[in-house]
């Protein structure tokens, strides 16, 4: 398998190195409209898209005739591609931790994800902690190592949660009059919540003076020690200086108000308000904060604090001129976004444009990343998905996907590879089996 | 009085006889691992140490003499990554390991035993500062108890000695170069105290593990710990030196052990089974500026191990705990393919390393039974790697890697008397060890467990301590 994995990444080398051109598609660039023409890809660049476009020499020709071309889908919140516990929940505040550190190149959900047509995607910590680790975007370049998906340049983010995920461990294991074995974890309270952050952000400040002062010092040729580096304290320090964004995992109106007041008194913008399903209560004030929104299409009702929400928030959020973005957060749903956008055609009646935007330059926007990707436009990464029908169809399958102008998954060599990867499978298990210990004779028998 | 002076003699007599303080073979195939093999030579040890090796070594008068005719001598084999000699840290016997459904590769060797329950509760840790399951300052050396029984059991495979690790927590402490001898006194075998901080990580519990529990509770919180405890090493190393040079008008920097013994470790052990696992940790130390040593090596055999390997010119320490088919499986479970190519090309990574010149070295990983070890290691052989190399590979190439090659390792001259004397190739089936010299005593291979099990019947695993 491996061997085969090789051998097709190596044929697929030189598509990178000449020029591609994808022909007769429908080309859905979401930033200028939508047309039947040619996309020209260069050096991992789009280079042309147009109705008649300029052909390189020695370009590999894709005909996508009836076929549909949209730039990759971006997933704003996502937990795929991570190796071990994506919770460092046994504090309240784990930004020392590093999703950066633990990328699993191996995950399959990255090529599940590829195969739903998503090129991009921001990896987070989980929510179990009022300020959690530190996240990284990633690229779903599947089969290169950890650091070949790093999404180069992208800033990067840090997570806060609000509300029940991270007071649950408030209450003790068994329930608030089990015996206690272990100590229950601060916060508790939604009032808890907020101190833990203002608590977090004050160390923070505190911090940051403390390197401030040192770096004066030194300006002034002083011979001093350096403070301890406290790797806790740094993310926060550098959200404090606009250096790191905010992705905050939230759901009620009251917490968002609450967050946004927070970010106002450190001096500091929160980037994204993840899930957000009541943001539709609150969109004046979001959109007065100039925070983005990434929410779920039609989820909700799985815990309380999620029972108010309604299937019209993303574009209410849009018609507030929010930014705003549908993610995942599930490694099965990451496979199908495009129709997740669709939602927003039929509960709020946004255009196609407008609810591809959703999946493509809106979270490319709130990711700081919309100069290179999120639409389909001279310049930016070629990163396409490449659909059979128009892709806000229920019906609409990927064909290829292209990150860097460099096919990552083809559906058709995909199925066409099955048959030789099961046999070699197949011997496998059937050497295995040679090669077990015969049973002693006159065991019983295999009941 | 008149019987009892020629018990006393005979009793001299014998134990002089059992452990003299000289003593050659001659006629025997020997095989000194750093030059070429004699097929009919002499080898001369005397107060421990290998006096002479060679064709015609000149045999001291008075020398006890063993006549190697149809035997050959090899270095003694060297244990790279073990806790024998730690008998509270005997690893459950491997058949148990393997009984379960659904055990489709060992028990990943990576995750750290849970360091000891302290007499007295303790809050869980809040953070790096209090230092979760760091035990850093230990040394092996100080641990190091003569009864284990699995001493025995591993010298009669031809092991005399261990780099033995107090293989617990985060930071376990540092392991220590032990002999196998049968010493009244654990201080006798040690070699070398100290060889290199042993390090694990773990993959964290669950989806909602760890809440209420210590930190660190996940991958990236153990990374994130270790991160920082270098920091504060080196930080700590800072004020200390501050502090020496001149103390007054400073605050008094805290003392603090972790640290210490951190900062005292020449090199870390860190472990590495998958390639993604071995990527993430080169370039771990390479960042934390720390010579390391790769344990595990479960995916060596894969084509990007090598190259990957080699481009940090680390060393590795690869397990003898092949991946092994799941014994009795649920029919309904599903084998990924990795599992099924861990199992079927998983011993071929020895050779495949020597073929891409990784040094490396192997190591026991829980095996303590003769015929389990010598099953392991030629599998290796039959995967593709030499006889040679895989002598090598458990003698001169461990000592390298641990920087004492000048002692142990090889048949030369000034080096330590460890040998094993066998009839037949090392790792062949019908082998028979003969004897074992370790500190240049003889040791006779304890007798063969029951047949047909292949280990010892130890009824209670582990009850040794």
């Amino acid at each position: 398998m491996r061997q085969s994995w090789i051998l097709a990444l190596a044929a697929l080398a030189p598509l990178n190195a000449q020029p591609i051109v994808i022909q007769n598609a429908t080309i859905m660039t979401v930033t200028s409209g939508t047309l039947q023409g040619s996309v020209v890809i260069k050096d991992g660049k789009i280079a042309d898209v147009g109705e008649k476009v300029m052909m390189p020499q020695h370009a590999t020709i894709i005909d996508a005739g009836g076929q549909y071309v949209i730039p990759g889908i971006i997933d704003c919140h996502s937990h795929i591609a991570v190796d071990g516990n994506v919770n460092e929940g046994t504090v309240a505040v784990s930004s020392m931790v590093n999703i950066k550190d633990v990328i699993n190149p191996e995950d399959i959900a990255i090529y599940r994800a590829l195969a739903g047509g998503v090129t991009t995607a921001n990896i987070l910590h989980g929510s179990a902690n009022p300020i959690g680790g530190q996240t990284i975007v990633l690229k779903m370049r599947w089969g290169k190592d950890a650091q070949g998906l790093i999404f180069e340049g992208a800033l990067p983010g840090i997570k806060f949660a609000l509300g029940e995920n991270p007071k649950r461990p408030g209450n003790p294991p068994g329930g608030r009059f089990s015996a206690q074995t272990m100590p229950a974890r601060y916060p508790a309270t939604r009032m808890g919540v907020e101190d833990t952050i203002r608590e977090a952000l004050n160390e923070a400040k505190a911090y940051k003076a403390e390197w401030d002062e040192y770096g004066a010092k030194v300006a002034r040729g002083e011979h001093a020690i350096p403070p301890r580096k406290d790797l806790k304290l740094e993310p926060l320090k550098e959200v404090l200086e606009g250096k790191r964004y905010v992705h905050a995992h939230c759901y009620r109106e009251d917490e968002i108000l609450m967050l946004l007041r927070v970010a106002d008194d450190y001096g500091f913008k929160i980037r994204t308000l993840q899930h957000a399903l009541e943001a539709y209560k609150v969109a004046r004030e979001i959109g007065a904060s100039g925070t983005g929104v990434s929410t779920f299409s039609d989820w909700w009702a799985f815990k309380i604090e999620a029972y108010d929400a309604i299937p019209f928030n993303a574009a209410i959020m849009q018609k507030n001129g929010i930014v705003v973005s549908l993610n995942s957060d599930d490694e099965e749903l990451i496979r199908h976004l495009n129709t997740e956008a669709a939602k927003a055609m039929k509960y709020g009646g946004v255009s196609e444009t407008e609810a591809l935007a959703m999946v493509t330059i809106n979270p490319a926007k709130q990711l700081g990343i919309d100069s290179r990707v999120g639409s389909i436009e001279v310049g930016k990464d070629a990163d396409l998905a490449i659909y059979d029908r128009d892709p806000l169809s229920d019906y609409a399958k990927v064909q290829k996907v292209l990150i860097d102008g460099q096919v990552y998954f083809d559906r058709d060599s995909d199925v066409g590879a099955r048959p030789a990867k099961a046999l070699e499978k197949q011997k496998l298990i059937d050497n295995e089996k040679k090669s077990q210990p015969k049973p002693p004779a006159g065991g019983r028998p295999v009941e | 009085m008149r019987k009892l002076v020629p018990a006393l003699l005979l009793l001299c007599a014998w134990a002089f006889a059992s452990n003299p303080r000289t003593l050659a073979i001659r006629n025997a195939k020997i095989v000194s691992v750093s030059g070429p093999v004699l097929s009919k030579g002499t080898v001369v040890v005397r107060n421990g140490l290998i006096e002479a090796v060679g064709v015609n070594a000149p045999i001291p008068a008075g020398a006890w003499i063993i006549d190697g005719e149809g035997m050959t001598v090899y270095p003694g084999l060297i244990d790279a990554f073990s806790t024998i000699g730690i008998p509270s840290l005997a690893a459950p016997p491997t058949t148990a390991a393997r009984g379960g459904r659904n055990q489709a590769t060992p028990a990943q060797p990576a995750a750290p035993t849970p360091a000891p329950a302290p007499a007295t509760p303790v809050a869980p840790a809040k953070g790096p500062e209090d230092r979760p399951a760091t035990t850093s300052w230990v040394l092996a050396a100080d641990e190091i108890d003569p009864s284990d029984r699995r001493i025995e059991s591993v010298r009669s495979a031809g092991f005399t000695t261990t780099i033995t690790f107090p293989a617990r927590g985060i930071f376990g402490g540092q392991g220590s170069i032990v002999d196998l001898a049968s010493e009244e006194r654990a201080g006798e075998m040690v070699v070398v105290p100290a060889v290199g901080q042993y390090v694990a990580v773990s993959r964290g519990g669950g989806m909602f593990g760890g809440f209420g529990a210590g930190f660190p509770n996940s991958l990236m919180g153990y990374i994130a710990y270790i991160r920082q405890t270098y920091l504060d090493a080196e930080h700590y190393r800072l004020v200390k030196e501050a502090y020496a040079h001149d103390p007054r008008g400073m605050e008094r920097p805290q003392y603090d052990r972790a640290l210490e013994g951190v900062l005292a470790s020449k090199r870390i052990l860190l472990p590495a089974n998958r390639v993604v696992e071995m990527d993430r940790m080169l370039r771990f130390a390479a960042e934390l500026g720390q010579p390391a040593i790769l344990y595990g090596m479960r995916e060596a055999y894969r084509p990007e191990a090598a190259p990957l390997v080699k481009k940090y010119g680390s060393p590795v320490l690869v397990s003898l705990h092949w991946s092994e088919a799941p014994h009795d499986p649920d029919p309904e479970a599903y084998r990924t393919m990795r599992s099924l190519e861990d199992v079927d090309q998983g011993p071929a990574a020895p050779g495949l390393l020597q073929k891409a010149g990784v040094p490396f070295a192997l190591y026991s990983d829980g095996l303590d039974q003769p015929r389990d070890l010598q099953r392991a290691v030629k599998k290796a052989i039959d995967a593709g790697l030499s006889r040679q190399d895989a002598v090598r590979a458990l003698t001169l190439s461990p000592a390298e890697i641990y920087g004492v090659a000048d002692r142990l390792g090889s048949i030369d001259v000034g080096k330590i008397a460890n040998l094993v004397v066998t009839k037949g190739d090392l790792f062949d089936d019908h082998t028979q060890i003969e004897m074992i010299f370790v500190d240049g005593k003889q040791y006779k291979p304890a007798p063969e467990p029951p047949a047909g099990e292949g280990r010892a019947t130890t009824e209670q695993p582990g009850a040794n301590q």
